[in-house]
């Protein structure tokens, strides 16, 4: 019998904090054994060496011009969402309803696509549209703030909650509008008069898309750190009770910046039918509500971080979804593959915050 | 005429799988962890069955009843275990954030569900058309031969497969366990206040990961029951839908209690189909609008319960922090 009590064989104590360069160096490495893990897999399913494995998915992400176009596209619209949760997040207001809010942003825009469409001037109605897309966006965001702010509802369900609520909006709007009658989808919107459709910029029908989001991720890196608002953000994120003792109206921070936070999932719903789609399905979505919580997260909610943590999720959506594409398979397969990644980088954050102790031989 | 024989089997059919993922994200989230992951977890649940049975059908000429029905629950528990030990590993032994872990979860767990049922018949070679595991879904579906001949009352309370009564079954020992026994009284002490229970000489880590584990197999089940029973052994991909967040809506309209779930997840089964049952006419742009009926539900729940404040009816204290030992 040993009865003498032994220390534990790991140790774990919480890190000071670690130089940036510590910290991006372990969540690289954590990314690296995530791309060996994703080959492997890769070539378990294909057969294809990790080379080839990784040119197809470069390919598929980079390969031609319109290929550049559609993945500038994707990271431009994942990053505005993430920008858009940010504030939400630095305030711990886990706003899981990204998804949502786009959803009504976009029905929005589609709303007055058809509604006014031939009606009016183009640069008035895509005024309308900015304009009706934001406000649905803060509406909707808005709701489960004022809740939380008054009684303290659980944001992280009631925000789960209204993104199907807005999911079954656009799938009765969608019958109400569908072209033609029976089809259960609306169609591309004003397909002969272009109206509410956003004008090219530049040399893509992408680029003003990436444009306007580039915008904002400096507007909202400004927010966030030189704002009295973004300020008043972090200080109720990091503890209710100071911020209520130094006089910060909590429930007022918690409406506003969901507000913002609303908008510009509206604005992200706005660029997708008005932009990219020119149409509005209950999927116009595509999950990116969900994806941009872990592009936020990621990137330590860092607007300039985000750019990459956004490239690097839709380098794997895209580049997966050429290799399923090209042995047959299903376009699932991005999924699993980021899947895999998320939990590498969620697992590395573990390395960086904590430091393990190993026991010493006796 | 409303049709209301015709109507409950059918509710009870959509809410068995609403129950096994209802009850066992409850007893998770009693332990302190929201597990966000479920969706993903039902469907890995429902593919790892599938492949089970898919090779066991591939493999033999006559089915028996009890590998048929062994290998595809087997494999089922097994995909969804290990669902549950990933997402407690990341959770509790790395502590990483819930939510985003959760997320993480599903979509990987709905990818690996789309991508093995779109891809099964391509990777194992075979040349059938599509996924349709009618003979292990007859086994399944197999409900009590005394259904046929009580009428209504057979139809409505014996006419489904046992995985159904063993949803029920599930429920009322989750809630029996969670309130009327120590190992409950624990497990609740983790999700309130880790700190004291930790004191008190409990196991945290191992509570949260039993739990979340068990919790994870009951709701893989869920999956299970879908495909092989609901769906008749025919795997379509997304298929299953949004019923995983549903079952998570369900957990606080019940506000943490299992044996109300097994009403609930009826109503809710309901409240699914409802739009079915509508007389709107022509006018199928209502029914779109019915389908909300259950989420609008659950907010109005999640706001009424909060604006009550009542202490029994809040949840879990800790829900969604991860316990570390030497934090202040």
């Amino acid at each position: 019998m040993n009865k003498k009590a032994k220390a534990p064989l790991i140790h774990i104590t919480k890190r000071k904090e670690l130089p940036w360069y510590s910290a991006w160096g372990i969540r690289f490495v954590g990314i690296l054994l995530a791309f060996v893990l994703c080959a492997i897999v890769t070539m378990m399913l294909t057969g294809l060496n990790p080379i080839q494995v990784y040119g197809t998915m470069l390919y598929g992400a980079f390969g031609t011009q319109r290929k550049c176009w559609i993945m500038g596209q994707e990271v431009a619209i994942l990053l505005c969402v993430a920008l858009a949760l940010t504030p939400a997040f630095r305030m711990r207001f886990w706003n899981l309803g990204g998804e949502g809010q786009i959803l009504v942003g976009g029905l929005a825009s589609a709303a007055c696509m058809i509604l006014i469409g031939d009606k009016i001037p183009n640069a008035a109605l895509i005024a309308i549209m900015l304009v009706c897309s934001v406000a649905a966006g803060a509406v909707w965001a808005m709701i489960p703030a004022l809740c939380k702010a008054k009684w303290n509802t659980n944001e992280t369900l009631f925000t789960l909650m209204m993104n199907y609520v807005g999911m079954q909006l656009v799938a009765y709007f969608t019958i109400v509008w569908e072209v033609p009658k029976g089809s259960g989808k609306i169609g591309i919107i004003n397909q002969n008069t272009s109206a509410g459709w956003l004008p090219q910029v530049g040399p893509s029908k992408y680029f003003l898309n990436i444009l306007i989001v580039a915008v904002l991720t400096v507007a909202v890196y400004i927010y966030m750190n030189y704002s009295k608002q973004g300020y008043e953000i972090s200080v109720v994120g990091e503890s209710e009770n100071t911020a209520r003792y130094v006089g910060i109206k909590v429930g007022k921070v918690i409406v506003r910046t969901l507000i913002v936070s609303g908008a510009l999932c509206g604005l992200a719903g706005f660029l997708l039918v008005g932009g990219t789609n020119h149409t509005i399905t209950t999927t116009i979505a595509n999950g990116r509500g969900f994806t941009a919580v872990m592009v936020a997260w990621l990137a330590k909610f860092n607007p300039i971080a985000m750019i990459f943590s956004s490239l690097l999720l839709v380098f794997f959506g895209q580049g997966a979804s050429e290799i399923s594409t090209a042995f047959g398979l299903n376009q699932s397969f991005g999924d699993i593959l980021t899947g895999i990644v998320l939990f590498f980088i969620i697992g590395s954050e573990f390395f960086i915050t904590y430091r393990m102790n190993f026991r010493k031989g006796e | 005429m409303f049709d209301i024989v015709g109507f409950i089997p059918r509710a009870v059919a959509q809410s068995i799988p609403l129950l096994y993922g209802s009850t066992g994200e409850t007893i998770t989230e009693k332990c302190g962890n929201l597990n966000l992951g479920i969706p993903g977890v039902m469907y890995v649940g429902a593919i790892s069955g599938v492949i089970g049975a898919f090779l066991y059908e591939r493999s033999t000429e006559t089915m028996h009843a009890v590998p048929a029905i062994l290998i595809p629950l087997g494999a089922c528990l097994l995909g969804s275990l290990l669902m549950g030990l990933l997402y407690c590993f990341l959770t509790v032994t790395l502590r990483a954030n819930q939510n985003v872990t959760g997320l993480a979860l599903t979509t990987f767990g709905v990818g690996f569900g789309n991508f093995f049922g779109g891809s099964l018949i391509k990777l194992t070679g075979s040349e059938v058309p599509s996924i349709a595991l009618s003979g292990t879904s007859g086994f399944f579906s197999k409900s009590l031969p005394i259904a046929d001949k009580m009428g209504w009352a057979g139809t409505v309370f014996f006419s489904y497969g046992f995985l159904a009564y063993f949803a029920i079954v599930v429920a009322l020992i989750s809630s029996y366990v969670l309130t009327h026994t120590r190992t409950g009284l624990q497990l609740r002490a983790v999700g309130e206040n880790p700190a004291t229970a930790d004191a008190a000489g409990i196991n945290i880590t191992r509570y949260k990961y039993v739990t979340t584990c068990i919790g994870c197999m009951i709701a893989g089940l869920g999956g299970l029951f879908y495909v092989m029973d609901y769906a008749s052994g025919v795997w379509s991909n997304d298929a299953f839908g949004d019923r995983g967040w549903l079952a998570i809506a369900l957990v606080i309209f019940t506000i943490w209690r299992p044996h109300i779930s097994i009403f609930a997840s009826i109503l809710f089964g309901g409240l699914y189909i409802l739009y079915l049952y509508i007389p709107a006419g022509m006018n199928l742009s209502v029914k779109e609008l019915y389908k909300m009926l259950p989420y609008i539900v659950t907010i109005v729940v999640l706001v009424i319960s909060s604006m009550r404040n009542k202490r029994e009816n809040q949840p879990p204290a800790s829900l969604g922090l991860n316990y570390f030992r030497e934090d202040r």
